[in-house]
């Protein structure tokens, strides 16, 4: 049987940003009834294509053919009217409207001016039928959990007659049940001749639900194949561009070692964020954290730092003891915190790489003592190349660079500073395998030159390859501290979080 | 002395010079500048003709920077404020508390052309401008009052402030020292374009040679990630309004000398709209973050060459008002990248557009 006429298909397209090729002549086509994964690292130029197919951007060349037809929306408004509906990584909904005016808004039914209220519940109640959604539409938006968000979302862009269906990350803050809900949603659309692009890190979710993939790299077309015929590690090759063994080479548990005790915090606690605590780091020690979303690891990680002021408790520095009131004190003490939340709490947006990259160094000089323009570049070429950070061009503004390299330019940005204690919350998180291995592989040889490192993820197995010591986190409580040893394994740990005591 | 031109840096090699330069910040308020200079010549013989007499600089374009002094002053201050993402509205009212306590000092002095005296008046008059930047800087960076509610207080009490201090009366000053300042010349130049020059060198030394800048523009971009970077944000913002007071006492200074006197109620008046107008024309965004020192000097040249080009076409008084604001909207919207975009774009891709036009009637068909 001859494969059906693909309903959408982009030839040669190129996208010129100041500075940077983030498309290049890529061939791209969507068959309908099929979902299609877009793969490749971060900045590989995964949202740039969907963005250029949404209207968002326009195109420097190439051309896009909607069902034969060739198109050029020139906004986001325009591609939708024409059938191409995308759902984005953070929902764009509003959480305080109900949820059929989440559904409907903008294309309220309406009588003479007013809105028909019962025919737009009708309406919202039928489209998340259509999903096997059945909710109260007249409940708020965040009456419901983050999945159901998502299916709302999906719900809203199928408002419109869909042909084609984007959906980038949709998967990232959904658990595993969840993750299963919408994957029958997709399998039901897909049934219904819609055709789906569907972007994900997770391998496991690509191979389960993709029927066919397309692989970018820099911004240049790798392949398309099909997801049957191409196994999961050759499809990260493909992503990489180089072979595995660099990820394997962690595989080792790294050797438990005795150094002096660096911080000691004995009691420390606040209320309502996380019960007293009580936890040594070594030098050159990784100290894991383990725990759920929400049971107090970042919140550790931030009285630590002293982002936020403990209410009891003491903390002690190489045996001194210090009160924490700020930030600037813990990094005058060489403590340094990269947040979880990269946009809000790490990068300057405006300022470049270089000027993100030697903050930290500069705030700590304080501004009368500028660090020569020189120095700046010295430092700042050591740690692009180091860290790998793409595009290498340290005047670029930072929000130009893809999450990972955002991740590795606020990593530089506590390096420079030699720190005694790096505390890394959920560093990989939201990145690309490549950029993830590089992080890994760095953490590893910082602890083996001396730094304490504290390593906050929620993934068990990067938690286990790293750490010398885990503790466990649980409703708010450090329930259990943990020696890495051969019999540690991520089942011990999640029977650990489950239960609340160790096994 | 603006910023280190990340512009041309970013845009790789195969970019034409031209191209470039339309991608320069300061392009457009640059390209404003020189088209409301360019009117003037039609309506004013000589416009652009700068003569020396008895080794004094004369000439229009001399006057609309000597009229335009205090403007690029408070403007400047201005500019820092702005890049923390905050507002001064009390520098109209620190530009008479200042002009109004120096002249209240030298109207006491003995003998008025006393040198001594006179700075002792100017230095009274700047510490109560310091003082007062430092008020504006506690509240919003110690109290954490809104910047536009905490300065909102002193516009409106520094006018009060300065009137007990002129007692409801304009003092008049018969001073020759102090005349300098606003109306005397200095190696040619008229003294107020010296300070300004001075001021400017400053600025751009304290935020582009040392690094206030970049602490400036990190608090401005993104205030808990700077928190979170160790930076003192309560230091930089206390002293960017204090910075931003002084330049208003300088101001004051320099407009209440040209005159020779102090009027409580109307020096300064509205100057903050106007600097905070010269700002935004220069490029520097009221969300914070990036600012241009260059942009907010064109910027402020650009406002005091609209006044003038108003009396020198002879709007009628009447209409000055509105015909200025009529300029002003065209200027924001010329400046603004987001309006180019709309009204240049658009016209370069009718043939791109059409087909979609079509697609649009087709589906919804």
């Amino acid at each position: 049987m001859a494969p059906p006429a693909p309903i959408l298909r982009m030839k040669g397209i190129g996208k010129q940003f100041p500075g940077v090729k983030a498309l290049d002549g890529v061939d791209f086509r969507l068959l309908p009834g099929e979902v299609h994964a877009l793969m490749g690292e971060n900045g590989a130029g995964k949202s740039t294509l969907i963005k250029v197919l949404t209207g968002v951007y326009d195109i420097d060349s190439g051309e896009i053919e909607l069902a034969g037809r060739p198109v050029a929306f020139p906004g986001p408004q325009a591609a939708r009217q024409a059938g191409i509906s995308t759902v984005y990584q953070e929902v764009n909904l509003c959480p305080n409207l109900s949820v059929t005016e989440n559904v409907v808004i903008g294309r309220e039914p309406r009588r003479l001016g007013r809105v028909r209220w019962k025919e737009a519940r009708r309406r919202a109640a039928e489209l998340l039928g259509r999903l096997d959604l059945h909710i109260d539409v007249s409940a708020p938006l965040s009456a419901y959990s983050p999945a159901v968000q998502q299916m709302v979302a999906i719900a809203r862009a199928l408002d419109v007659d869909a042909r084609v269906l984007i959906l980038d990350e949709p998967t990232s803050s959904l658990d595993k049940d969840e993750v299963a809900q919408l994957f029958r949603v997709m399998r039901r659309l897909k049934e219904q001749g819609i055709a789906i692009l569907f972007v994900s890190h997770f391998l496991d979710q690509i191979y389960e639900i993709a029927d066919r993939m397309t692989i970018l790299r820099n911004g240049r077309l790798v392949g398309e194949y099909l997801t049957s015929e191409l196994s999961q590690v050759d499809l990260v090759a493909k992503m990489i561009g180089r072979e595995l063994a660099d990820l394997e080479r962690l595989e080792d548990r790294p050797p438990a070692r005795e150094g002096a005790p660096l911080v000691e915090a004995d009691g420390l606690g606040r209320s309502r964020a996380i019960e007293p605590f009580t936890l040594t780091i070594r030098e050159g020690e990784v100290v894991g954290l383990a725990g759920l979303l929400g049971s107090g690891r970042t919140e550790i990680a931030r009285l630590l730092f002293g982002a936020d002021h403990a209410g009891t408790g003491s903390l002690r520095i190489g045996g001194e003891p210090v009160g924490l009131r700020t930030p600037r004190a813990a990094i005058r003490h060489r403590l340094a915190f990269c947040s979880e939340n990269r946009r809000e709490e790490g990068l300057v947006p405006d300022l470049t790489v270089r000027e993100n990259i030697v903050l930290a160094l500069q705030a700590a000089r304080g501004w009368t003592r500028p660090i020569p323009r020189r120095r700046q570049d010295e430092l700042v070429a050591k740690y692009v190349s180091a860290l790998n950070i793409r595009p290498a061009d340290p005047e670029q503004p930072v929000r130009n660079l893809s999450g990972g390299n955002q991740q590795k330019v606020l990593l530089a940005r506590w390096l420079i500073l030699e720190p005694r204690l790096l505390i890394l919350d959920e560093p990989t998180r939201g990145i690309d395998i490549g950029a993830k291995a590089e992080i890994q592989r760095l953490v590893a040889e910082l602890s083996g030159g001396g730094m304490a490192v504290l390593f906050i993820s929620a993934e068990l197995e990067e938690v286990l390859r790293l750490s010398h010591r885990v503790g466990v986190l649980r409703d708010r409580r450090l329930v259990a501290e943990i020696d890495n040893d051969e019999r540690l394994t991520t089942g011990a740990l999640m029977e650990t979080i489950a239960s609340g005591a160790a096994s | 002395m603006t910023a280190p031109a990340p512009a041309p840096a970013s845009v790789p090699a195969s970019v034409s010079p031209g191209r470039r330069l339309l991608g320069h910040r300061l392009f457009w308020p640059a390209v404003i500048l020189v088209a409301l200079l360019m009117i003037n010549p039609v309506f004013t013989d000589g416009f652009f003709k700068v003569e020396l007499k008895d080794g004094h600089l004369y000439g229009s374009l001399i006057d609309i920077v000597r009229f335009g002094a205090p403007l690029i002053l408070v403007a400047l201050g201005m500019t820092l404020v702005i890049a923390t993402r905050g507002i001064d509205l009390s520098v109209g009212s620190v530009v008479a508390i200042s002009g109004a306590l120096a002249c209240l000092r030298i109207s006491d002095l003995g003998d008025q052309n006393s040198a001594g005296g006179v700075l002792a008046a100017a230095g009274v008059a700047l510490a109560l401008s310091v003082a007062l930047g430092a008020w504006n800087g506690l509240l919003v960076a110690g109290v954490g009052v809104q910047p536009i509610i905490a300065t909102l207080i002193l516009m409106v009490a520094g006018r009060g402030l300065a009137q007990l201090i002129t007692d409801g009366q304009i003092i008049t000053v018969n001073s020759a020292p102090y005349k300098l300042i606003g109306g005397g010349y200095w190696l040619t130049l008229p003294f107020g374009i010296v300070i300004v020059l001075a001021v400017l060198a400053l600025t751009a030394f304290l935020t582009r040679r040392l690094a206030l800048g970049l602490l400036i523009e990190s608090v401005g971009g993104n205030a808990e990630a700077s928190r979170l970077a160790g930076i003192g944000a309560r230091g930089v913002i206390l002293t960017v309004y204090t910075f931003c007071a002084l330049c208003a006492g300088i101001a004051g200074l320099m407009i209440s000398s040209n005159v020779s006197s102090a009027d409580g109620n109307n020096a300064g008046l509205w100057i903050e709209l106007d600097a905070i107008l010269a700002v935004v024309i220069g490029g520097t965004p009221l969300s914070g973050g990036r600012f241009s020192l260059g942009g907010t000097v064109l910027g402020a040249l650009i406002i005091q060459t609209l006044t003038t080009t108003i009396y020198s076409i002879g709007v009628p008084p009447e209409t000055t008002l509105l015909f200025k604001a009529l300029v002003v909207t065209v200027v924001c919207l010329v400046q603004s990248p987001a309006f180019r975009a709309k009204v240049f774009h658009r016209r370069r891709r009718p043939a791109g557009a059409s087909p979609v036009a079509e697609e649009k009637v087709r589906v919804s068909a």
